[in-house]
């Protein structure tokens, strides 16, 4: 795999008709790690994520992978807040990335089916994904970013409208995705998620990252009143 | 008075035993409206997806353009067809004036914008669908647009389907350049005009059922394709 990592957010700033939606960000992300985006509600997660992914174009700053960005997206993948299924069966949805890359129908069927059974919906396989439910689909959306074995993945919420046994499995999955060495970038509004999961943590207000640090010294010793009060889940 | 009974009745008769001329006004109507959705289809289906992925400087001057031409009077598009194909107009030379090829160019420029404008909305909500997604996995332009243009092939084929329901129902611009002639030129809505002014009934009856009968075909189909759509499996 290419190592495309570390990655580096120089003076990072997105705006739209003047409004400020994130930045001035300076922050670097090393290989392995698991990191969580924390914030309220419109502090600029899914911003900041895009940004990192490259589907956010920005008004000053610059964020360097070890290659080019367009050859650094190809080892990533990114899992958005609402999941897009593209308007074909589950298993169209899992081989479409794998075909782009080259993959033949009958490897990439196999492994569709394969990733379709850790996700339990085997059933499912030729079902129109767009009819999913929404954790469904959302469970879809992650299985066709990880099944490229990216070395880079962005979660936007990935488990926003999973139950409590779906969540689990996720998180189960995350973390063996983590022990094979893949950097994972994922924001949740889910505190014991967060510390179930993390090992780095990125607290954002406001467009900014107010504070960032491992998770460990973040949950127990968190540098800023804002951080405190966000941890015992006072609004901020 | 006439009775529109007998009328009906003679109508079903023309039907039931396939009567020659209706049978023959019939397949020309289907042979010059298909082809005009042919042509049209290849040139406006494309044309829609392309004004609603490439982003270049006069796009939404291309698109207002393109739905004033669809708000052409057909009549107007036949008398502009008309005086283009005419002996003493440039494209005098070729004599197509009052032949089926004179009726399919003027189905296609009256059927056309209808198409792209059609394929051009079904692809813009689309393409915002499936925008980041597409980019994330570093497509090319060729891979997305095939990607966009298959999985929105229901409504691309509903678009060609109400160029379809327009070019068979159209009137104006076919009588113009078409000129309506017997075993030459006449198709259902020409014949139907004309029969009825004549007072025979009769065949304007059949043709019209055979219109309506159309009409629905093309509705139903573009129904199946929406429900499709919402089903469980495709
Ligand atoms: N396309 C856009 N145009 C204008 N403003 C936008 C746009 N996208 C996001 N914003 C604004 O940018 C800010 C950050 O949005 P963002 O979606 O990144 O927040 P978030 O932290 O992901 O929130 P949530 O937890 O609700 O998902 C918000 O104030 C939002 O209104
Ligand atoms: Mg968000």
């Amino acid at each position: 795999m290419k190592a495309t990592l570390p990655l580096k957010l120089r003076d990072v700033c997105v705006r739209r008709r003047g409004k400020t939606l994130i930045g001035p960000i300076d922050l670097s992300l090393d290989a392995g790690d698991l990191t969580i985006v924390l914030g309220p509600n419109g502090a600029g997660k899914t911003t900041l994520m895009r940004a990192m992914h490259g589907l956010q174009r920005l008004s000053s700053g610059s964020i360097n992978y070890a290659v080019p960005t367009v050859a650094a997206r190809d080892a990533q993948a990114f899992v958005s807040q609402h999941p897009i299924m593209m308007r074909r069966s589950l298993r169209d949805n899992l081989i479409y990335p794998l075909k782009l890359r080259g993959t033949s129908r009958d490897e990439a069927t196999v492994m569709a089916e394969d990733w379709a059974a850790r996700i339990e919906l085997t059933h499912a396989l030729s079902q129109a994904a767009p009819n999913l439910s929404g954790g469904e689909k959302q469970k879809v959306a992650l299985a066709r970013a990880l099944i490229t074995k990216p070395e880079l993945v962005f979660l936007d919420e990935p488990c926003a409208n999973l139950d409590g046994h779906a969540t689990r499995d996720i998180e189960t999955m995350l973390l063996a995705e983590r022990d094979v060495g893949r950097t994972l970038v994922m924001s949740t509004h889910d505190l014991g998620q967060a510390r179930r999961l993390a090992t780095r943590v990125i607290f954002m207000l406001k467009g900014r990252v107010h504070e960032t640090g491992t998770a460990d010294s973040f949950f127990s010793t968190p540098k800023t009143a804002e951080a405190v009060a966000f941890l015992k889940g006072d609004i901020v | 008075m006439y009775d529109i009974w007998d009328g009906i009745k003679s109508a079903l008769y023309l039907l039931v035993t396939l009567d020659r001329d209706l049978i023959e006004i019939t397949l020309r109507s289907l042979q010059v409206t298909l082809m005009a959705v042919a042509i049209g289809s290849a040139i406006g289906l494309p044309l829609g997806a392309w004004l609603a992925i490439r982003r270049f400087r006069y796009r939404r001057v291309a698109i207002a353009v393109l739905n004033a031409f669809m708000g052409l009077p057909p009549v107007v598009v036949g008398l502009i067809v008309y005086l283009l194909l005419s002996r003493s107009g440039p494209f005098g030379v070729f004599g197509l004036l009052f032949t089926p090829t004179a009726m399919i160019i003027a189905q296609v420029i009256i059927i056309t914008p209808l198409i792209a404008s059609i394929a051009h909305q079904a692809i813009r909500e689309l393409w915002a669908e499936y925008h980041d997604l597409l980019i994330s996995l570093n497509t090319s332009k060729g891979q997305r647009i095939r990607t966009l243009i298959w999985d929105g092939r229901r409504p691309l084929i509903t678009a060609s389907l109400a160029g379809f329901g327009r070019g068979i129902g159209e009137v104006g611009a076919i009588m113009i350049v078409g000129g309506n002639i017997d075993h030459a030129t006449r198709v259902l809505t020409t014949a139907i005009a004309l029969e009825t002014g004549k007072g025979d009934f009769a065949l304007a009856l059949g043709l019209g059922f055979v219109l309506i009968f159309l009409s629905l075909f093309v509705n139903f189909a573009t129904h199946a394709l929406g429900r499709t759509e919402r089903g469980r499996f495709w």
